[in-house]
């Protein structure tokens, strides 16, 4: 809300207007939420890009000589293990950072899964409305309805734990966001003069819906995106750190909470570092979809 | 009035078994129950005697079909893990969970109506950017973890309240802070936004101008009308509590129904499962038709248009 003024800076008489594209640029550059959220997810995707290169080892290499050894500013720390070993002795900084990739990786397919689903049934029941958009209506229902957590937790369970399962189950159970501002988006817009063109020169409804709808639902879809991120890496945490998520050894944020709690009361660390990676990378992706939401929609059009 | 509750209610009752449908059919389709209450090394033999036994050589239909019968009788079919009826289990733990859902709804409350009340008559200020930084920080703070570092925090540095167990109301208090903390940024953002809007309304600033103090203003007639929505999102926050004590009772060591239900999918014992699944959207569309008819008692726009 504090954005607006951006929004209203004089500009000089003899300057040209802003171009859309130059107004938002600016809008952008002047959030300060949105620069911190997105500085954090540029940030923390580089990490999972190029773990390879940064960690300093093997995260999955076991050492049963230097177990549960602490951080370096810990009596007996030291600069080889920067933020000490886990349970088996390896490397936590190096878990750590390969931990980032579960958790963006998760989050990335589990949301554009949800997408997918989303946006068609929000797109279609908001064009053709009617008894359509009554069954898509009762299936929204029927989803909320839905004890998400549970339900996921019993699939993986029964299917059986792989990251592909945990991202599919992830994104089938989180479309709802997408489909009630989609649908209401589009029926805005169908009702617009250049839809109304568009039919009378003879389009389909599946061209106005490619060529008319969708380009304009594109920054709302773009928001929620960013928000379902961080929605997802949490449900993933989750369900790791009950067990029935990504299974050990790979590095996951929630699992190694889970295999800290056994030591947290004599080593705290092991529980507190995975948490706070996991509260940086979601605040991030919250910021950065909050900003987004006053960017492109300032006049607070939702 | 009457029609309108009754439509909602149907429809309530028709979205709680559509979910039963989806979740008998994803846990049915998805496994062989008979293989998973026999164990992984069971012979053939074993496996098909046990699905005789509970009627799991029956096509998926009728299986359904049965289980609604059951439902409608009050009989949730027996559970495999602990071998007794499923629907007592549920009644054994149904009290704790009340118990939890409802003290941390009383958190939430008590945290997020007088955060957000004080920010709102303070726009921008130092308590506005507290109430919007506690509210971003518990969107994104994983459930589970705080309740971790409380265990952390309460267990050893500050022994104050047990960290494990449900015998007694001091054992409640670090469960209901943990899972009343996520409803606060929605409770939170929904008081300020509806109080700077009441507070900008022309008969509050008739009743300004009348000389009334902005204490008894606040009291009399800003608060009271901001906090009609806010009580029909409380109802729906209520509902979600029962899915979400899941994390919270296994990481507190409450017996309650969120515990029954990690324990029922580890064992796989599907028709406890099931009916914790049911009963959870039960209490959820409940909460929701409750908040329906609030808003529709409050707001004569909705029941008449």
């Amino acid at each position: 809300m504090t954005q607006v003024e951006s929004f209203t800076v004089a500009v000089p008489e003899e300057a040209a207007p802003l171009t859309p594209r130059q107004l938002m640029r600016r809008r952008a550059l002047g959030h300060t939420g949105f620069l911190i959220g997105a500085g954090l997810i540029i940030a923390l995707a580089l990490i999972a890009l190029f773990a390879p290169l940064i960690a300093p080892h093997d995260p999955f290499v076991q050492s049963l000589s230097s177990r549960m050894l602490p951080p370096v500013w810990d009596d007996g720390g030291t600069w080889e293990h920067i933020l000490g070993t886990d349970q088996n002795g390896r490397d936590y900084l190096s878990r750590l950072i390969y931990g980032a990739r579960v958790s963006i990786s998760i989050g990335l397919g589990a949301a554009t899964i949800g997408m997918l689903i989303g946006v068609t049934l929000g797109v279609i029941a908001g064009y053709f409305g009617g008894w359509v958009d009554h069954g898509v209506s009762f299936l929204l229902t029927a989803q909320l309805a839905l004890p998400g957590l549970l339900l996921a937790m019993a699939l993986v369970f029964i299917i059986g734990p792989s990251i592909w399962v945990v991202i599919c189950i992830i994104g089938v159970l989180h479309w709802t966001y997408y489909l009630v501002v989609t649908r209401s988006a589009t029926q805005r817009i169908r009702n617009l003069d250049f839809v109304a063109a568009a039919a009378a020169s003879g389009a389909t409804p599946r061209q106005i819906i490619w060529h008319e709808i969708v380009p304009n639902l594109i920054s709302q879809i773009i928001v929620i995106f960013t928000f379902e991120l961080g929605i997802a890496i949490l449900a993933e945490a989750s369900l790791s750190f009950l067990g029935v998520g990504i299974q050990p050894p790979t590095p996951s944020w929630g699992l190694m909470i889970a295999e800290g709690k056994e030591a947290m009361f004599y080593r705290p660390w092991l529980v507190v570092l995975p948490g706070l990676c996991l509260f940086t990378l979601v605040i991030g992706a919250n910021l950065m979809g909050d900003g987004l939401r006053d960017i492109t929609a300032p006049e607070g059009r939702n | 009035m009457l029609k309108y509750i009754l439509l909602r209610g149907l429809l309530a009752i028709a979205v709680a078994f559509t979910v039963s449908l989806a979740a008998f059919f994803l846990l049915n389709a998805a496994t062989d129950p008979a293989q998973a209450i026999a164990g992984e090394d069971a012979t053939q033999e074993v496996v098909e005697t046990i699905r005789a036994r509970y009627g799991l050589d029956q096509p998926l239909p009728v299986r359904y079909a049965q289980w609604l019968g059951g439902v409608l009788r009050g009989d949730f079919g027996e559970s495999y893990y602990w071998h007794k009826p499923v629907a007592e289990l549920v009644a054994e733990r149904a009290g704790t969970t009340i118990t939890l859902a409802l003290s941390a709804l009383f958190v939430t409350i008590l945290i997020a109506i007088p955060l957000g009340a004080f920010a709102a008559l303070n726009p921008n200020s130092w308590i506005d950017r507290v109430a919007l930084g506690v509210a971003v920080s518990a969107q994104a703070v994983p459930n589970f973890w705080l309740g971790l570092i409380m265990i952390i925090l309460f267990g050893v540095m500050m022994p104050i309240f047990p960290v494990s167990g449900d015998d007694t109301w001091r054992h409640f208090v670090l469960p209901a802070f943990v899972l009343g903390a996520s409803s606060v940024p929605a409770v939170m953002r929904l008081t300020r936004t509806g109080l700077i809007e009441v507070m900008g309304a022309d008969y509050i600033r008739t009743a300004r101008s009348k000389g009334f103090r902005s204490g008894a203003l606040l009291r009399r007639h800003a608060l009271r009308n901001a906090l009609l929505p806010v009580i029909s999102v409380l109802a729906v926050q209520l509902g979600q509590k029962f899915g979400g004590s899941v994390i919270t009772e296994s990481i507190f060591a409450i017996n309650g129904l969120g515990r029954l239900a990690l324990e029922s999918i580890l064992g796989a014992d599907i028709p406890t499962v099931q009916m914790l699944i049911f009963v959870f959207a039960i209490v959820f569309v409940a909460m929701n038709l409750v908040a329906d008819i609030l808003n529709a008692a409050l707001d004569p726009r909705i029941r008449i248009g």
